[in-house]
């Protein structure tokens, strides 16, 4: 453990940054420590990275982590990620977003990242809601589920963001949760050593906002509630649908090789160039 | 190409719109992010056409105008300097992100070709409906600079202008034009490399561990490192100490928001830029600027030639307001005839800095049609 514990001290900005603003049940220290590793595993330096993140509990992020940071606006980090990669394709870009952040008001930027198949990591920290502005509804709160904003029930359909990645043309789609530290790491691990697009959906418990809020008891119910109802992806895939009842798959969804946007584009670039150069 | 060294003057017959993708690539552009609207198209379609043939030029075209604006600002923390360009109603969609690029002091170059409004408007019809907005469009208290365009020769010298403010006091720069000016197409002279300057933003030189990104200076601009060069920053568009963590100390927060101010005020001189046609000796004086003040520039010798003594303020910078030129003309008893194409969103600056001192009348034409000399000769005549 205190080798771990090392490892993240490596990584974060001790000069003032703490403590943190995660509430006690939180997984989003599970989430950060897992992203930390995932860096030190890929062998990458603290300047090669840079980290962009959006507004709200996951936001914060940026700033405990000593590498370069960027708080950007709510729902538009991927638009800054997209033109941080794009300057300077060097850079290990991870965009850190909520599911607010990523899929309700960011919800048209994901998919337009995803079909450029630009190369950034995307990290997205699923609570079901909206954490920091007080526990409203949110594009993934599932049906029937309450809220500030729904005190009677959700009646809304929900999205699923690891399909929705899937289908917008993501490179690498996979999913875990913070009960599923290992299998996590390994996740964002493959996510930032892939070209194009990459995105790890983690879900993450969020006890003060909607736990509480939803028959969950304690932070321990919560945890032991993504234990229960994840199914690995062989597993899922092999189960008749019928039968899958409230479960949901974890492992990855998506694995492919194809160049980045940034790779693409040097490409044309060069093209053009040694074009004009022997006309 | 822009890169190579050019020795002698070119001459071109170009658009507005294309005279500022000249500008942008003279000023060392090599970053450009756009969604497509009319009347700024061409200068979108230019970028796409120009930027992937050299050697570090960067084209995208996003999702939308937020999109647009912030991977601009990304682009630029990441080192580029960076431009887009819109008309108004992407404009308004760009707002947040223009006070993100002042808070994270973010250089950046957003052209503005307006058209009629509000909302969609007049598509492809003149006005000069965003004055007003391109200088509080964003909530917040900050400063910005908005420069403005009268002739397609200006559209470059003013792009270059742009770039060059912003780079060197990091902040956004609105350069707006109207529909008339960037659909002229006109002979206009492309500088050679002696006869401009080019600013680019000052880089720190101390080791990183001492680097404070966001520190007083004597010219209030602190050095400013790209990501990825060692120097592991935190942007935030949070009110930030001088590490550029986020705080809410007040003392801190004053002293933050203070230095903002600071940067763009201490030099005035330098961003105000008018031109002066005439005005000595005015009797009535004609505050104008983007293509009205080129129908004021005939209506006011015209005026001459009928024996009323004319004169005519062009103003280029719209903001920092440049109080001090027109201060100077109602001291010098000058009525003040400010015709726009709008309901009086500059009229209105002129009026405060008058306080009532002398005469000041407006034409606002709101119809989508263009301010003739003749209209303008007409009011004159009758002050």
């Amino acid at each position: 453990m205190s080798q771990v514990t090392q490892l993240i001290h490596q990584y974060l900005r001790h000069n003032k940054r703490f403590p943190h603003v995660f509430c006690p049940g939180c997984g989003h220290g599970i989430v950060l420590g897992s992203l930390v590793r995932s860096v030190h595993n890929a062998d990458l330096s603290k300047d090669e990275v840079c980290l962009v993140a959006g507004i709200g509990c996951s936001g914060r992020m940026a700033v405990y982590v000593d590498f370069n940071t960027v708080h950007t606006t709510h729902g538009r980090a991927l638009t800054f990620a997209t033109g941080i990669k794009m300057a300077n394709p060097e850079l290990t870009v991870i965009c850190v977003m909520g599911d607010g952040d990523a899929l309700s008001i960011g919800g048209n930027h994901l998919i337009h990242a995803a079909r450029r198949n630009v190369g950034i990591t995307a990290l997205i920290l699923n609570n079901n809601i909206y954490g920091m502005t007080g526990g409203q509804c949110s594009s993934t709160t599932p049906m029937g589920a309450r809220s500030m904003t729904t005190p009677h029930g959700q009646l809304e359909n929900t999205f699923d963001i690891a399909e929705l990645a899937k289908v917008a043309g993501a490179n690498y789609v996979a999913r875990s949760t913070a009960f599923h530290a290992k299998m996590m790491d390994a996740q964002i691990t493959a996510a930032l050593t892939r070209p194009g697009f990459s995105l790890v959906e983690a879900f993450s418990p969020c006890h003060t906002q909607y736990g509480r809020k939803n028959k969950f008891r304690t932070v321990v119910d919560m945890y032991q509630d993504l234990k229960t109802r994840s199914m690995p992806m062989d597993k899922w895939n092999e189960t008749d649908p019928a039968k899958r009842g409230d479960k949901f798959p974890v492992g990855v969804f998506v694995e492919r090789d194809e160049p980045g946007l940034e790779e693409r584009y040097a490409a044309m670039s060069a093209g053009l160039r040694a074009k004009e150069a022997s006309a | 190409m822009a890169q190579k060294a050019r020795r002698k003057n070119k001459e071109l017959f170009a658009l507005g719109n294309e005279a500022v993708v000249e500008g942008a690539l003279l000023a060392g552009c090599t970053f450009f992010a756009g969604y497509p609207i009319t009347p700024s198209s061409e200068i979108m379609e230019g970028m796409a056409q120009r930027l992937p043939c050299s050697e570090d030029g960067v084209f995208i075209q996003m999702e939308d105008e937020i999109a647009s604006l912030g991977a601009v600002i990304g682009a630029s923390l990441a080192g580029r300097k960076a431009m887009t360009a819109t008309s108004g109603p992407g404009f308004s969609l760009m707002q947040e992100h223009v006070g993100y690029a002042c808070m994270a002091e973010a250089p950046c170059v957003i052209v503005n070709v307006m058209r009629g409004g509000p909302s969609t408007g007049l598509p492809t019809s003149p006005a000069q409906g965003d004055v007003q907005m391109a200088r509080w469009g964003t909530h917040g208290d900050h400063p910005i600079i908005v420069l403005s365009a009268s002739t397609v020769q200006e559209c470059l010298e003013m792009t270059i202008v742009a770039f060059n403010f912003s780079e060197k006091y990091r902040v956004p720069v609105i350069l707006l034009i109207d529909e008339v000016t960037a659909h002229t197409r006109e002979k206009i002279t492309i500088p050679s490399e002696r006869e401009y300057e080019i600013f680019s933003r000052v880089l720190p030189s101390m080791p990183p561990e001492w680097f404070k990104p966001f520190e007083e200076t004597t010219r209030g601009v602190p050095p400013m490192a790209p990501i990825g060069s060692g120097y592991r920053i935190h942007v935030t568009g949070l009110t930030h100490d001088p590490m550029g963590y986020p705080t809410q100390r007040p003392d801190e927060v004053e002293e933050f928001t203070h230095r903002l101010f600071r940067k763009i005020d201490q030099h005035f001189p330098d961003i105000v830029i008018t031109e002066e046609h005439n005005t000595k000796d005015a009797e009535v004086a004609v505050v104008a600027y983007g293509s009205v003040a080129r129908s004021a520039r005939l209506a006011v010798d015209q005026a001459r030639e009928q024996g009323i003594k004319a004169g005519l303020l062009h103003l280029k910078t719209l903001f920092p307001f440049p109080r001090a030129a027109v201060e100077k003309l109602t001291r010098r008893g000058a009525a003040i005839l400010v015709p726009e194409m709008n309901m009086g969103q500059m009229s209105r600056e002129v009026k405060r800095v008058n306080s009532g001192r002398v005469r000041v009348r407006t034409i606002n034409r709101v119809d989508g049609l263009i301010i003739t000399p003749s209209q303008i000769l007409k009011n004159i005549a009758q002050m």
